[in-house]
């Protein structure tokens, strides 16, 4: 489903990814982890299609096609969901509209025709009931005045209305207490499918309890310095990330 | 229009990265067509004679052209104003047609009798002049202009003793009405271009709503500039009786040209006890093109005066338009316990500006205001916001609340609040709140990475943005506003 060639990205002269390879297949988890400054979100946020970077790579290709040359809402509306680390508020909104605008335009793309105000309400409102969340939740402003948790939330649903076939969830489990962690995991589970690949970019384990990737990968220096299954990342979370990355650590020291 | 592109390669403006964005930013002025048609022009220029012939061809009684002279006089004697935050070359008033009408042989009696190239133009324009059309609900009285073309629905109006006519008309059949109300909110000395106006003004929309009567349908005047280097002086006076409703709408559109063109515009409204008026505007004046050659000056003077207890006036515009727009739709609250609002969107593209805002003039007891003031600044646009909430000593326990919010969407636009405050009395109760954003590039990226296109987003975040205005104006209008917002706007993202 996506297939990363040796991508290499930078702002200005600063380098931040140096040569990442990743095959990701339908049906698959991954989990991107690493220490702080890595270059997770930077990958993530480069996947959707941020501008401002420099972007090279020998080839990025998502279902066949060539993502770099794709622009974020063509890219959003192939199929490609971006959780945010931190969402957006826009003010004045309501978070109705912008599910709405958001599917009918994945919708078009899809040769689908838009959902009428009646058929969206029933499709929003069975997504919230996925995720067990309350009606009200519509009809506030998108994210303005949201707990962080609510935000974390909100991406979930989107997600849920949008049924990308590949997403990628920003650091969602930051800033999560236990219940809202596990509220967000079923959620993602329950969007899992042989047709989705999922890539979850996380500093930490715990949320890889409730979501049991297929494939871990250790991100360092702006590069995927280690590979494994679901029991690299118990490793990580008894021995830290000393192990995989000695120089970082030699770095760290005062 | 082909020059566009050509245009786009030599400006270059670093705060529009995006290529595609550039590609659309300077949409043509959609409504920038000229109506050929005979006109009956006066002269350029100004003078009493001028003064004489315009009240000669309007058939006015003594009393009007009284008014005018002592008008003219007055204007003589003042200074154009210089505070607005506004730049602009001198303006030759002397090099203005101060009358010009289109060549009808008598006026004319019904639709059928007004020239189809007229009845084509409103087409062009949207305007549900046809009463089949306009059995949507709206009353339209048509100024095309100096003079009024037609007014439809005048007969079911008139069965309920609603008088909806061209002020001309109304000088003739009500002349005691004008006489008594003509200049009692804005006196003919109240400023330099309310004066000039008062001299000179040609027409405009009459309203008297009589007592207890609830207006059954929204009246409505479409204003249109058409003539080469006129002004367009109209003048509206809207009079609710007591215990009356009515809600009024305005719209304003104006052809391309490379001139500037004076709008020097009064309105007055009266509300007695216990009567509601609602003004709404959508102003969509030719803003100039985007180096700032050509617009409208829209220099205009709205007042009402909530005269009696009870008595509510509320004011909502949106203004899209215009090279330069001055306006500030004031409410005097005289009545005990009235109820004064002002809602604005102000919108300011390229090298527009506006300096707008309103003016709240607390008099009775318990007198209550609004003001939720929406600017939004692009390209080099400017946009100020100037209120002043005034609390006399009779105005126990007034209340007001200012909420003036600026959105910024370049890097070379401004935005400027000048809020002035005055209260004489210890009761009152005055909040301001203020706020400035600029629409980031993470706002936008968040919203296209859910599949909505830049355009969309903007579109999106400034109608979140005036969302409170656009919820006061009555549904067609706020269905048109909205529109007239995403064109102002394309690509207008830095």
């Amino acid at each position: 489903m996506l297939e990363i060639r040796n991508l290499h990205v930078s702002i200005g002269d600063k380098p931040i990814l140096a040569g990442i390879n990743l095959t990701v297949r339908a049906g698959e988890v991954h989990a991107i982890m690493g220490p702080n400054g890595s270059g997770k979100s930077t990958l993530a946020q480069v996947l959707a299609g941020r501008e401002g970077y420099t972007v090279t790579a020998d080839s990025v290709r998502y279902l066949e096609q060539d993502l770099l040359a794709m622009a974020a809402e063509q890219r959003a509306r192939a199929g490609v969901f971006l959780a945010f680390q931190y969402p957006l508020e826009i003010p004045g909104v309501a978070n109705v509209q912008l599910l709405r605008t958001a599917l009918n335009s994945v919708r078009l793309q899809r040769g689908e025709p838009e959902l009428d105000a009646m058929d969206f309400l029933d499709t929003v409102k069975s997504k919230l009931a996925l995720l067990g969340m309350d009606e009200s939740f519509l009809y506030r402003a998108v994210n303005e005045g949201f707990s962080g948790g609510e935000k974390k939330r909100n991406e979930i649903l989107q997600m849920a209305v949008l049924e990308p076939r590949l997403a990628i969830l920003d650091e969602t489990d930051s800033g999560l207490d236990i219940d809202a962690l596990k509220t967000v995991a079923s959620g993602v589970n329950a969007l899992k499918s042989p047709q989705r690949a999922i890539i979850l970019v996380t500093h930490y384990q715990r949320l890889l309890n409730y979501i049991v990737p297929d494939h871990v990968h250790v991100l360092a220096g702006g590069r995927i310095v280690r590979s494994g299954d679901a029991s690299l990342a118990l490793e990580l979370e008894n021995r830290g990330y000393g192990w995989v990355i000695p120089e970082a650590q030699e770095e760290a020291r005062p | 229009m082909s020059n566009t592109e050509v245009r786009h390669a030599e400006l270059h403006e670093p705060g529009l990265g995006n290529p595609e964005l550039r590609k659309r930013i300077d949409d043509e002025y959609r409504w920038g067509f000229v109506t050929e048609i005979e006109q009956e022009i006066v002269p350029k220029g100004l003078n009493e004679d001028v003064i004489r012939l315009i009240s000669a061809k309007k058939a006015e009684p003594a009393f009007m052209l009284d008014w005018r002279l002592q008008a003219y006089r007055h204007w003589l004697t003042l200074r154009e104003p210089t505070w607005a935050s506004v730049h602009h070359a001198p303006i030759d008033y002397q090099a203005i047609h101060y009358y010009a009408a289109p060549k009808t042989r008598t006026q004319p009696k019904d639709l059928s009798e007004v020239d189809p190239e007229l009845l084509r133009t409103y087409e062009k324009l949207g305007i549900p002049l046809q009463e089949r059309e306009a059995l949507a609900g709206v009353a339209v009285d048509a100024v095309f202009d100096s003079v009024s073309v037609a007014t439809t629905f005048k007969d079911k109006l008139e069965s309920l003793g609603i008088i909806f006519c061209s002020f001309s008309e109304a000088v003739q059949k009500h002349p005691e009405l004008v006489r008594q109300y003509l200049g009692s909110v804005v006196p003919y000395t109240d400023n330099y271009f309310a004066t000039l106006n008062s001299a000179v003004f040609t027409d405009g929309s009459f309203v008297y709503v009589p007592k207890g009567v609830r207006c059954p349908m929204e009246l409505s005047t479409y204003f249109r500039i058409n003539a080469k280097n006129s002004g367009q002086f109209e003048r509206t006076l809207i009079i609710a009786d007591e215990g009356a409703t009515v809600s009024y709408l305005e719209g304003c559109t104006a052809p391309m040209r490379d001139e500037n063109q004076l709008h020097a515009a009064v309105v007055e409204l009266v509300a007695l006890k216990d009567a509601r008026i609602k003004y709404s505007t959508v102003q969509n004046w030719y803003p100039g093109d985007r180096e700032g050659r050509g617009g409208i000056y829209n220099f205009v003077t709205k007042r009402g005066d909530c005269r009696g207890d009870r008595s509510h006036i509320s004011w909502t515009q949106v203004e899209t338009g215009s090279a330069i727009t001055w306006k500030y739709p004031s409410c005097i609250l005289r009545g005990d316990d009235s109820v004064g609002e002002f809602y604005s969107i102000a919108l300011t593209n390229h090298r527009q500006q506006a300096d707008t805002g309103t003016k709240m003039i607390h008099i009775g007891r318990n007198s209550r205001s609004t003001i939720v003031s929406k600017g939004i600044s692009a390209g080099f646009g400017s946009n100020a916001y100037r209120g002043l909430v005034k609390v006399l000593p009779t105005a126990a326990n007034a209340r007001n609340h200012t909420q003036c919010d600026s959105l910024l969407m370049s890097d070379h636009c401004a935005a400027h609040t000048f809020p002035y405050i005055e209260v004489k009395n210890a009761s009152a109760t005055v909040e301001h709140e203020a706020t400035t954003s600029k629409i980031g590039d993470d706002q936008l990226f968040y919203l296209r990475s859910r599949g909505l296109s830049a355009e969309d987003a903007v579109n999106l975040i400034v109608n979140g943005f005036c969302k409170e205005v656009f919820k006061e104006l009555p549904m067609e209008f706020a269905v048109e506003a909205q529109k007239l917002l995403a064109v102002s706007l394309e690509g207008a993202v830095g």
